[in-house]
């Protein structure tokens, strides 16, 4: 039996480890000299206060559903992709050459043209550490950080030689065809007498982003394939004896894990930057841990701690620009949110489990003495 | 039996009304017991029924919620331990708690050195435990790593290592669970020395015939109450069956002769050699016809996991396995238990825990489980939960599993229950092969009688069983046919109607020849080393 009702484990123990971590930002806030609640309204207004502030709020959470699903998925299956930086920059290699070389009428083709290039490259980066670790036990950990270092440096090399226009002193490729354009929510929401989203680099790709959310769940819960991912990463020894091939588990999760955060691509490099230059990717692959870790590995999950990992973001961004708090003591109160939320998860649940515990036992004590009169 | 109880001396221990819960579940209800000086006295019950949680609190382990602990006629408390060594209590648990990478001496002072320095404990230790090897006769081996000894010796650690601590009163939790039938009868020699010296022991156990072979006194337990105290002599092991499940059992399985048909499963010359380069089957041929029940009997360890392993489709072997005559892929591509399960072979594995079910899934789930791609469990891309949820409910219903809440995660369904899953979802499929190994392991009396119903009926029905049981009693009960495995190879068979334990147990040790020139003593130290691949 579950010690706790649902809602607890989902609702309940983020919400206080936000609190908590919330409590201690402010204490270091404090620490130095600054006002925790000025702080916090900055961050709102900033994040949340505006289109404008929306329009980047989600656009980091866009790069943070991405990363976060692949996380996810992967972990359904016990594997822990800690690649996503790697992939997702791999799969930007797959939107500027899918962009730059192949003439598109439409941004909508484009948009599916660069997804199936974005997902191809990233799965492809993922697949050779699954594949080393299914046939040759290598740790899935180890080498998928290797795979970072590796990734970065095969961009470096493309993007100072082969992939540079020629004459520019940029390490970057050049700027992508005009109809590979994705419209952005201020080409979509704003009209001439309300201007809204101004110069936000939020996307269509977030509806992507929700897209994907919904496969992602119906992939893990509702298909075969997902029965026997989760059944993979519950028990190795029963998969084997119920007939799932743990090779072919393991490279078909990894392969859909490195897809998505190669997805992530569409939304940095095609939406907002319209070129690939050096380090698009700029840490969203490990924050998707983080966001995979609150959300619970659930897709929904994963969308709200997402939206929350991209306020963190655009939030901080804010404060640097407008108070003396710097940009370091952002790095903090990420870091904070990661511990409580991720890390000292059992912190907060072991004292609620007691409390729920104690409350049932009451009851059931209440019950036996209705019973008994 | 001698005895030295003397009817005017305290009882070495006395529980007055201990009362313990855990969130809603009672574990134990206002339980008194009365353990007289010198005896054994069992404790007897079913999985859950609160027998462990009962000498947890004696050893200090959890606290009661309510009740008294008198020891010698004096009232303690036990919040831990430590106290319980100090009223002289020692507790041999079922999963033994040794450093792996010590000595036995090392094992053995770990806990109660006598200051900062090693080697004066380690001196005395081993003048003592030579004293307490010649009183009760346990001889261990002082100087060899733990890793390095059998499980029986590992116990008899154990004891030691309550002796050492001055325990009267020795507290040991389903002792023979892990233990070889040798093995067991040697440690029910230690305990009747050492109630001759007048300990006391308290011996768990959900084994009849445990207790009525070793018990003077035997405590019955149901659903967290005692639901009686008897003499051992004066009681039955039906009447003790009948008190721990709360209805009469049949403790024996009722069939009539078989009818073998055709051959159903042939194998020849199997050979498998493990990751490690361990021959694990050397050779092995058998042959199981519709209609009857070829058991394997073996100590643990000889190559009757592999052979399940082999035939269930998740282990390479070479030689030739036909199955209705058809030749079965034993290494390629297509050897997985999904191919298995199409050539008409279905498994219920030995281990339900680690193999035969997912224990965070719930019973719907589990009841597709190996059979995920089944067209009726699928619709369209997706997965049919609606035809799973019905199928687990007709399933559940007709295995009288409990509580039928199909919603249930396998691992909050007791091991009984458990088990019945497996078995309701392999045995509903209407295989022509039914592999079962270690049918009744960890599983109450009642649900063994259920199971062991079921597999005989499966049989009636015209099917092939194959069973592996490390469990000779349950192996001649069931079987109509006996072929015993050593060290990977088949020693022979045996006709249950005419064999019996002794000549079962000559084969399970590896030996051959006449039985009647071979002693019982012979035949247990052999079977003490014939499980020393021991993976089970």
């Amino acid at each position: 039996m579950d010690v706790m009702p649902k809602w607890a484990d989902v609702v309940l123990i983020p919400v206080i480890s936000l609190v908590l971590a919330a409590a201690l930002s402010a204490i270091v806030i404090l620490a130095i000299g600054e006002s925790p609640w000025e702080a916090l309204k900055i961050m709102v207004q900033g994040a949340l206060g505006s289109t404008y502030g929306w329009g980047y709020t989600l656009y980091y959470a866009t790069n943070f559903v991405f990363t976060g699903l692949a996380v996810a998925i992967a972990f359904h299956a016990r594997m822990f992709n800690i690649g996503g930086e790697g992939q997702a920059a791999l799969g930007g290699l797959g939107v500027a050459l899918v962009c730059l070389y192949i003439p598109w009428p439409h941004w909508s083709l484009a948009l599916l043209g660069a997804t199936a290039g974005a997902a191809l490259f990233g799965a492809a980066w993922a697949i050779i550490p699954a594949v080393l670790q299914a046939k040759r036990g290598s740790h899935i950990v180890i080498t998928t950080i290797m795979f970072n270092f590796i990734a970065a440096a095969f961009l470096n090399y493309l993007l100072v030689g082969a992939l540079k226009p020629a004459g520019s002193m940029e390490p970057a490729t050049g700027k992508f065809p005009d109809a590979t354009f994705l419209p952005s929510f201020q080409d979509m929401f704003s009209t001439a007498d309300n201007p809204l989203f101004r110069g936000a680099p939020a996307n269509v790709t977030f509806f992507v982003a929700i897209a994907a959310c919904v496969v992602i769940w119906a992939l893990i819960w509702r298909t075969r394939l997902g029965y026997e991912l989760r059944a993979f990463g519950h028990s190795e020894t029963a998969a084997k004896y119920a007939g799932i091939s743990p090779t072919k588990i393991i490279v078909i999760s990894m392969a859909i894990s490195g897809a998505l955060a190669g997805m992530m691509a569409i939304n940095n490099v095609m939406g907002e930057a319209e070129r690939l230059v050096l380090n698009a990717v700029e840490g969203a692959g490990f924050i998707g841990i983080a966001v995979a870790l609150m959300g619970r590995s659930h897709p929904f999950g994963v969308f709200l701690a997402a939206i929350l990992f991209g306020f963190l973001y655009q939030g901080g961004a804010e404060l640097a620009l407008w108070t003396s708090i710097p940009r370091e003591l952002i790095v903090v109160i990420q870091a904070l949110v990661i511990l409580f939320t991720g890390a000292l998860d059992n912190m907060v649940r072991m004292p609620l489990e007691r409390i729920f515990l104690a409350r049932r036992r009451k009851a059931a004590r209440a019950t036996t003495l209705t019973a008994a009169e | 039996m001698t005895t030295t109880t003397t009817p005017s001396a305290a009882p070495a221990i006395e529980l007055k009304g201990i009362s313990k819960s855990f969130g809603p579940v009672q574990a134990n209800k206002d339980i008194s017991i009365r353990v007289m000086p010198g005896t054994i006295h069992g404790i007897i019950g079913e999985n859950g029924a609160g027998k462990s949680t009962l000498m947890s609190i004696l050893y200090g382990f959890y606290r009661a919620d309510a009740g008294e602990i008198w020891v010698a006629g004096k009232k303690v408390e036990i919040p831990d331990s430590q106290a319980a060594i100090a009223a002289g209590i020692g507790m041999v648990f079922q999963h033994f708690k040794l450093v792996e990478t010590f000595t036995v001496l090392e094992n053995i002072v770990l806990g109660a050195e006598d200051s900062a320095m090693l080697r004066p404990s380690l001196a005395r230790a081993r003048r003592e435990l030579k004293a307490l090897a010649d009183e009760y006769e346990l001889n261990v081996d002082p100087d060899a790593l733990v890793s390095d000894i059998g499980v029986g010796m590992q116990q008899r650690v154990e004891i030691l290592k309550a002796l050492y601590r001055r325990a009267d009163i020795l507290i040991l939790d389903e002792p023979t669970g892990v233990l070889t039938p040798a093995e067991a009868d040697h440690l029910f020699r230690i305990l009747e020395n050492l109630r001759r010296e007048g300990k006391t022991i308290i011996l768990i156990t959900h084994k009849l015939r445990e207790i009525m072979e070793i018990t003077d006194t035997v405590s019955v337990m149901r659903r967290g109450q005692m639901t009686a105290t008897v003499k051992t002599a004066e009681t039955s092991p039906a009447a003790l069956a009948e008190l721990m499940v709360g209805r009469k059992v049949l403790l024996r399985v009722n069939k009539t002769p078989a009818q073998p048909g055709a051959v159903i499963l042939d194998v020849a010359d199997l050979n498998v050699t493990d990751d490690k380069g361990v021959h694990r089957l050397k050779g092995v041929s058998l042959q199981v016809r519709a209609g009857e029940v070829l058991g394997i009997a073996g100590v643990a360890g000889n190559g009757q996991s592999e052979l399940l392993e082999v035939l269930g489709g998740y282990a390479r072997a070479t030689g030739r396995v036909t199955m209705n005559g058809r030749p079965i892929d034993l290494t390629g591509r297509s050897s997985d238990g999904q191919s298995r399960r199409r050539d008409g072979i279905a498994h219920v594995p030995e281990d339900r825990q680690a193999e035969g079910l997912i224990m965070d899934y719930a019973a719907w789930e589990n009841i597709a489980f190996g059979y995920q791609n089944d067209a009726r469990f699928r619709r369209g891309p997706l997965m049919d939960h609606a035809a799973m949820m019905q199928d687990t409910v007709d399933k559940m219903g007709r295995f009288d599993v409990r509580p039928l809440d199909p919603k249930l995660a396998a691992k909050n369904f007791s091991g009984g229950n458990q088990q019945k899953i497996v078995l309701a979802r392999e045995i509903e499929r209407n295989p022509d092969l039914l592999l079962i190994g270690q049918p009744t392991r960890g599983v109450d009396i009642g649900a063994i009688e259920f199971i062991h119903q079921q597999i005989i009926a499966l049989r009636d029905q015209g099917k092939a069983i194959l069973l592996v049981s490390v469990e000779l009693e349950e192996i001649l009960a069931l079987s109509d046919r006996i072929a015993v495995m050593f060290d990977g190879h088949m020693m022979g068979e045996r006709d249950p109607a005419t064999t019996n334990e002794k000549e079962l147990g000559m084969l399970m040790a590896g030996m051959t020849g006449d039985p009647g020139n071979v002693t019982v003593t012979e035949i247990e130290r052999n079977l003490a080393h014939a499980g020393t691949g021991t993976k089970v």
